[in-house]
């Protein structure tokens, strides 16, 4: 079964581009959330990382901060 | 199955230097593994590249796409973790990872490059993406409409504070020398802003808050005076530092801390190479850290194949 992610993001991050352009080649379907103008996901993001920093990557609830490849990999397989 | 962990050649880091060693390496058909946190390094920040030939233009993301394309046509192994150690034994080098992995090698190019030096003061690190950040760029948008202060009066401060002043109700901006170091032309449209205020010789002390940032206290050079300033966002800019941590107890470092190496991107041991941004090579360019990524490759094939065979069967030897 598929897992459900979300990325938050700001366009201007380029590890934010980095994290979404690695998850639109392994083919994994994503939601992106714009942090710099959507407030609701702006709050949400903290509320569920704790912090300020993008990206933060939501695995099926697992909350991943930054773009860290190998435990990308890992909640993804 | 057991994780292989011996190579011909570990090369440390994938910024523009990194991956440009990486692509010779794997020509040469050098048995690589490339060791690194992320993928880009320093380039990934560059608003655009008007100096990197074949590219009138060119975003340092869109760059570093085009370099990790390059790289991975070849078959070449890329650990995504972060060195804490090198160790030089008996003419081989073993790389100790934070994740407790070990990766041995007869030759190692250093190519990690710089991150951004911190402020040092009591509160930056408890406060790290919790309102102390270190790219702009990155986080700047998530501060909208709030107080912030800007560290550092250098280019990148200033395009801190440009970016934040279009966004921000206030912006300070907070640099130790009598007056504004960056270019003047930048400088001029930020003095022109009614909601940035600059305070020059004025270093910070502490950052301070609870879950998030609440404030800085200032104090200034000349006058001993401390203030507060409320703000929720703190953003330095006060340089790069080499990430050469890992390697001082092996390698003289100069007063910058970078790696010195000669022209043909050798340091002061056999077999171990270092390029790019992390070296005391003068100019700090994507250009200049490809081409010496190049020089270090190669300089190591060589090494390589010039060494006794019974240096080179060591792989057997420690494996039986």
């Amino acid at each position: 079964m598929s897992k459900t992610v979300t990325v938050y993001s700001t366009p201007t991050c380029p590890y934010c581009k980095q994290a979404k352009d690695y998850l639109t080649e392994k083919g994994v379907a994503f939601s992106d959330r714009n942090v710099a103008t959507d407030l609701d996901a702006r709050n949400q993001m903290v509320q569920k990382s704790g912090q300020l920093g993008v990206p933060v990557i939501d695995v099926d609830g697992t909350i991943i901060v930054g773009f860290n490849r190998t435990k990308l990999d890992e909640l993804l397989s | 199955m057991e994780e292989k962990n011996f190579y011909d050649l570990i090369i440390l880091g994938a910024g523009p230097a990194g991956m440009t060693a990486g692509v010779y390496a794997a020509r040469k058909q050098l048995d690589t593994l490339v060791i690194t946190s992320d993928i880009g390094g320093q380039a990934t920040w560059s608003d655009g590249i008007e100096n990197y030939l074949g590219y009138v233009y060119i975003t340092g993301a869109e760059l570093v796409k085009k370099f990790e394309e390059h790289l991975t046509k070849f078959d070449i192994k890329i650990e995504f973790t972060r060195v804490v150690r090198l160790v030089h034994d008996n003419g081989l080098f073993t790389v100790h990872t934070e994740d407790t992995r070990e990766f041995t090698a007869r030759s190692v190019i250093v190519a990690t490059g710089k991150s951004p030096r911190m402020l040092d003061v009591p509160g930056e690190k408890e406060f790290v993406g919790r309102g102390v950040t270190y790219c702009a760029t990155c986080d700047g948008p998530l501060f909208s409409g709030q107080h912030v202060a800007v560290v550092g009066g250098g280019n990148s401060g200033l395009e801190a504070a440009l970016q934040l002043m279009k966004i921000c109700p206030k912006v300070y901006l907070l640099e130790l020398e009598d007056k504004l170091r960056g270019d003047e032309i930048v400088q001029n449209k930020i003095k022109g802003a009614q909601n940035v205020e600059i305070l020059t010789r004025t270093t910070v002390t502490s950052i301070y808050g609870e879950q998030f940032v609440k404030g800085i206290f200032t104090r200034n050079l000349d006058t001993g005076e401390t203030g507060q300033l409320d703000v929720t966002g703190v953003f330095v800019e006060i340089g790069l530092r080499p990430n050469t941590g890992f390697i001082k107890d092996l390698l003289t470092l100069n007063r910058w801390g970078e790696i010195p190496v000669d022209c043909a991107s050798r340091t002061a041991i056999p077999g171990l190479y270092a390029a790019g941004d992390v070296t005391d090579v003068p100019e700090k360019q994507i250009i200049v850290a490809a081409g010496d990524g190049a020089k270090a490759a190669l300089g190591a094939y060589s090494y390589l194949v010039r060494l006794p065979k019974a240096t080179s069967d060591w792989s057997a030897l420690v494996a039986s």
